[in-house]
């Protein structure tokens, strides 16, 4: 027992015969914010997705000192929850009715709890509960995949590209978003490829390269990393 | 053709259609929501229309030995799934889902039966008997398939038909019957007589069309019916389970079959494979809505059964080739529709 909310060890994931992940190993401690950073295709995504069990693996992912749960739904359940790159709104259904299924397996008391926690913190996603989720711009549908997932009271959130496809200053809400979310206890694995910003957030960092791991540390070192700075961050850094 | 003739069509055709519409619902909240093609559905229609009949002659129905059946398949499946460790939980709830229940609607039915209960109470019982059966067929021949492409639970669809089919055939006979209606009263509005089973049935189709809104927009299980089908992984990630969307869009189903068959039983004849052919003509209804659609798919259900009353005065021997022909220029427009929506 180690007190990490999320430890994986040798975490290997296939695609077929190509195995896209080979042996990652993370841990992150309750209430801290960590980053993986990398390029297109380095597997970052499939990361998150084998946390969540929509891709299988193998190797040990320990959730809360003890084996992950099999499904999805019971992940969900636990206190696991992902945001994905492409956010999977219902894009045909109301801002509310999408805010409301987010906690679809809490009580009913619990959701109207949590409802107004998000409507509070989203006062833009309050304005336009009756729209349809798929009316919305980039950076609404974006709070509102995050509206989503905190509604599933989530310990552990997963977020993946969030900044993706945004313009630069709603990046820097979404972000602000991001680390105003940590002090309500929420921990969060970000996987970023704006890996400036994600650094300036995190605690820790974790650098991906082609399904493996090339560099881990304090975000504060990473982000002063003479290779990493060159490759991912501009040498002007 | 004088204006008595054409109001009698109108009557009939619409009496069909309501129920064509019951039956293009289910279709379009099963594909929606599980992709799957459900041609099985016509046979819930047959099995409820026979059990309803059988029941009206004082004979226990066939259809609880078959649900019976079915509940032990789906138990014995449930078994294998659970052989590498289990708990308590689980195990009781399917020996109480597929052997209980069953169980009870048997002893219950064998005790009714010979009774002289009033129609209405026949019908509930009726519908107590064939709703299961939705939960244990997609028990055994879906669930095992839930990430399937639609081509293979097309397959599946047809198997699971040919399958009701020939057991409706052992379990009913070969011949028809005819159920009793629910009331035998008639009324006169101007000169037009409406039977009390017409009225059943508008009553019936508008409301579950009522309950059906209801449900997708004010619960959040039905919430969560319309979220798998508009986004399935978004649906996963929220932690709904495509098992319990599954097996509620599957009762739900068997639910409205069983409903149209105790409506359709008395104003016509049912064999065992009649249900196939009252539920192709929901299909079409379901096809013109484009699958997605639910007013779409009611308002064609009526259109399908006025063209099928019209077509069998006009040219009786082309009803069912001018009722199926509908469906070729509806996709010819759907098909030049989407090519169009992808050019924009």
């Amino acid at each position: 027992m180690t007190g990490n909310l999320l430890e994986l060890s040798d975490l290997h994931v296939s695609y077929g015969r190509a195995e896209v992940l080979h042996g990652i190993s993370l841990s992150m401690k309750p209430g801290s914010i960590v980053t993986v950073i990398g390029a297109n295709g380095a597997g970052k995504s499939t990361l998150l997705n084998s946390i969540m069990g929509i891709v299988p693996s193998k190797g040990t992912i320990l959730y809360n000192g003890a084996s992950v749960p099999r499904s999805v739904e019971e992940r969900v359940a636990s206190g696991l929850c992902l945001v994905p790159e492409k956010r999977e709104l219902f894009a045909t259904m109301s801002v509310e009715d999408n805010i409301e299924l987010g906690g679809f397996l809490r009580s009913t008391s619990e959701r109207a709890e949590t409802r107004e926690d998000v409507y509070t913190r989203f006062p833009r996603l309050a304005e336009r509960r009756k729209q349809l989720a798929g009316t919305l711009s980039g950076g609404e549908r974006q709070m509102l995949a995050l509206a989503r997932a905190l509604m599933s009271r989530p310990r552990l959130l997963l977020l993946d590209e969030p900044s993706l496809g945004l313009a630069p200053k709603i990046v820097i809400d979404i972000l602000n978003i991001v680390s105003e979310l940590r002090k309500t206890g929420v921990s969060i694995l970000l996987v970023e490829q704006n890996a400036r910003a994600a650094l300036e957030i995190a605690d820790e960092g974790y650098l991906v390269e082609l399904g493996e791991v090339k560099l881990s540390g304090p975000a504060s070192e990473l982000a002063t990393n003479p290779a990493l700075m060159e490759s991912y961050l501009g040498t002007h850094a | 053709m004088d204006a008595m003739i054409a109001t009698f069509l109108i009557q009939d055709g619409v009496t069909s259609g309501a129920i064509y519409a019951l039956l293009g619902l289910a279709l379009v909240l099963v594909f929606s929501v599980t992709r799957v093609i459900f041609i099985p559905q016509g046979e819930f229609v047959a099995y409820g229309a026979l059990t309803l009949a059988l029941l009206d002659s004082a004979k226990v129905p066939a259809t609880i030995s078959l649900l019976v059946f079915f509940g032990a398949i789906a138990f014995v499946l449930d078994l294998w799934s659970m052989r590498r460790g289990t708990d308590g939980r689980t195990f009781l709830r399917s020996v109480g889902l597929n052997l209980v229940l069953p169980g009870a609607i048997y002893g219950l039915t064998t005790v009714l039966a010979p009774l002289d209960l009033p129609s209405f109470v026949k019908a509930l019982l009726t519908i107590m008997i064939i709703a299961p059966m939705g939960l244990y067929i997609y028990r055994i021949a879906y669930r095992p398939l839930a990430d399937a492409s639609v081509l293979v639970l097309l397959i599946c669809s047809v198997g699971v038909h040919l399958a009701m089919m020939g057991l409706g055939l052992v379990f009913f006979g070969a011949e028809g019957l005819r159920a009793q209606p629910l009331s035998n009263a008639n009324y006169t509005m101007g000169m037009l007589m409406v039977p009390a089973q017409s009225l059943w049935i508008y009553g019936a189709t508008i409301g579950i069309m009522i309950a059906l809104y209801v449900f997708f927009e004010r619960t959040l299980l039905g919430k969560a019916l319309r979220a798998t089908a508009v986004n399935r992984l978004g649906a996963r990630l929220v932690g709904v389970r495509t098992q319990l969307t599954g097996v509620t869009a599957f009762m739900l189903a068997a639910t409205i079959g069983a409903v149209s068959g105790v409506l359709i039983g008395p104003i016509t004849t049912i064999y065992y494979d009649t249900g196939f052919l009252i539920g192709l003509k929901g299909f079409v209804a379901a096809i013109i809505g484009g699958l997605a659609s639910f007013p779409i798919t009611a308002i064609a259900a009526i259109a399908v059964g006025l063209i099928e009353a019209f077509a069998s005065f006009f040219a009786s021997s082309y009803k069912e080739v001018i009722v199926f022909g509908l469906i070729i220029p509806v996709l010819v427009w759907l098909s030049l529709n989407n090519a169009f929506h992808e050019e924009e």
